[in-house]
């Protein structure tokens, strides 16, 4: 009998949609594999088991009487706890919102069940989405299913390994800075951040509001499309929705077809401190992607030296604008009732509420934004986003898209640089330009890295709104090398 | 290295809202002045030429068609809170004590 749980979402939705097997059948599976698994991997918060059945069970029903089902109906898909889903705990990954049911679904959960697809529920992370590890959790840190005494990355950490350990056929996550390409590269999944305002932000619980990006985490690029294209696209509850139509990434993702196009290596994303296997697979792949038609061109972008900086205080200052709304008033948890007057009531409950991470995050934005230093910190930053944003459009002169390696490093082990902020924040510095400046970007695996057997991503980057290019080197580039492996990568994860 | 003095940090856990306990004080104090020394570095480059970018997209104000749309009933906007009284959020005192 064929294993339901390590079908593509195409399969899915084909073998759902011709009879083979019912959409419950495939619900059924993946909830069995969760349980089953899900303890060694801690990749779900909240296991929504009688919504996702019965959502199956709808889709069965429609299937039955001839009605019209969506290109991902019956797929299951795993929901990243930052995005609200009516009646189901939202929490962030954060104690200050356990136990939170949210009275609305965000537009990205509303378009997945407008699409007949099902939740099997929601997935952990960093919390508020702060990190590189998914170990700032509230609720434990994820485990790799490559080897349990790793990171999955972070902060979609929940998404990547349920996709990765087969858990879920697909999932959502955010990227702000590198949170889900980082954690796709990881786990050996393809993860996308689309171009801003590609992907409604309505009912994303808000970390750094002019970064934050929703996009899908899949095991094939044609799967990631399928689901960016059913998240994407204009929504007025969003006021930085870009009212266009989503670009043709599903064509683009089977074209398969790189001639004349011209692909920019970006010089600076590479040198000191990058792992040796992730350097020379990236040179693989560059060759491939030669071989297949495309031109290769060198770019030079000097201001991505400044971009991390940039990142640090951006980031911190909108954070801690944001987590203002986390008061203790309307919501969430509260502490120190009796008779403490509300600003000791905020100031206990943060405290109890909120991990180190979060705090410190807070306290630097706090300190960037406050008058004297304004200018000196927030200000420049800006600027620095500036430099980045001129460094693309010239690159993208030369270039249709740019690639890199998606993180400098293989997956470290948990809990090794939880003591060290910066060597943490490191993680991000391939990832941080793409979010400064609004881009799209997308993480594929191109192979295990020889000295950890880890897997390494590389990432492609396309200009504002021209997403389908990213997805056209994407597909071209997964299809040659399933070719040279004559499996996907994935099968060569430990079984669990 | 410019780490942030206890005065400093204090004041600034104070404008967040956030107690923070002497272990944490002193952890964020090295923690803070590492990173923003790191951080600082956007000043070597930037001049007074440079437009700052506030955000990836160049929009301005943003409007839809001025209708009434669905919005949650009282006792939905309310479920969640952790204290109501008569239909309506209840919050500790909000003046000091006379």
């Amino acid at each position: 009998m064929t294993d339901l749980t390590k079908l593509t979402a195409v399969e899915i939705a084909t073998g759902i949609k011709s009879g083979d097997f019912s959409a419950v059948a495939v619900t059924k599976a993946h909830l069995d594999r969760i349980s089953r698994i899900d303890s060694k991997i801690n990749a779900f918060l909240h296991v929504d088991t009688e919504g996702a059945l019965s959502q199956a069970k709808l889709v069965d029903e429609k299937r039955d009487a001839g009605k019209a089902l969506g290109d991902l109906a019956g797929v299951p898909v795993a929901v990243k706890d930052i995005f609200t889903q009516k009646g189901v705990p939202t929490t962030a990954g954060s104690k200050i919102l356990e136990g939170w049911i949210p009275p609305y679904d965000s537009t990205v959960v509303s378009r997945m069940k407008q699409a007949d697809m099902v939740l099997l529920g929601k997935v952990n992370m960093d919390e508020f989405a702060m990190g590189s590890s998914t170990e700032n959790s509230g609720y434990g840190p994820t485990r790799n299913p490559w080897d349990l005494d790793r990171i999955p990355g972070g902060s979609s950490g929940g998404s990547s390994a349920a996709v990765a350990g087969f858990m879920s056929s697909l999932a959502v996550g955010t990227d702000t800075g590198g949170s889900i390409r980082q954690p796709a590269a990881v786990t050996g999944t393809v993860g996308v951040k689309p171009t801003y305002g590609g992907v409604s932000r309505y009912g994303m619980i808000a970390l750094a509001s002019s970064l934050d990006q929703a996009g899908p985490f899949a095991r094939t690029v044609l799967d990631a499309a399928l689901l960016h294209k059913v998240m994407g696209g204009h929504d007025h509850h969003d006021s930085t929705s870009i009212s266009a139509p989503v670009p043709p990434i599903v064509e683009a993702a089977k074209s398969l077809d790189l001639k004349g196009m011209k692909i920019g290596v970006v010089k600076e994303l590479s040198g000191e401190g990058y792992q040796a296997g992730v350097l020379s697979l990236f040179q693989d792949s560059v060759a491939i992607l030669k071989d297949l038609g495309a031109q290769i061109v060198e770019v030079s972008c000097p201001s991505f030296e400044y971009a991390l900086a940039a990142y640090y205080l951006i980031q911190p200052s909108e954070c801690s604008s944001n987590l203002a709304r986390f008061d203790g008033m309307r919501y969430g948890m509260r502490v120190a009732e009796g008779n403490a007057g509300v600003e000791e009531v905020m100031s206990a409950t943060r405290a109890a509420g909120f991990g180190a991470e979060v705090k410190r995050r807070i306290m630097i934005g706090t300190y960037a934004l406050s008058s004297g230093y304004y200018d000196a910190y927030y200000g420049s930053a800006q600027k620095v986003r500036t430099l980045i944003a001129q460094d693309y459009a010239k690159a993208f002169q030369k270039a249709d898209v740019l690639i890199s390696p998606t993180s400098p490093v293989t997956a470290f082990k948990i809990g090794e640089k939880t003591n060290d902020p910066m060597a943490m924040y490191l993680n991000d510095i391939c990832t941080i330009p793409v979010n400064l400046a609004g881009i799209g970007g997308m993480s594929l695996p191109i192979g295990l890295d020889p000295a950890d057997s880890l897997p390494v991503g590389l990432q492609v980057m396309s200009p504002v709104m021209q997403d389908d290019r990213m997805y056209r080197v994407g597909g071209a580039l997964e299809a040659a090398l399933l070719n040279h492996w004559g499996a996907p990568l994935l099968d060569r994860a430990q079984q669990l | 290295m410019s780490n942030l003095s206890r005065a400093e940090l204090e004041n600034l856990a104070k404008l967040a809202r956030i107690n923070l306990t002497d272990e944490e004080l002193t952890i964020f104090g090295s923690q803070l002045g590492l990173i923003l020394d790191s951080v600082a570095k956007v000043q070597e480059v930037v001049n007074d030429s440079i437009v700052p970018m506030s955000h990836a997209l160049p929009m301005t104000n943003v409007f839809r068609p001025d209708v009434v749309g669905q919005s949650l009933s009282n006792s939905e906007a309310l479920a969640a809170a952790p204290s109501t009284q008569d239909h309506r959020f209840k919050v500790p005192r909000i003046l000091d004590e006379e």
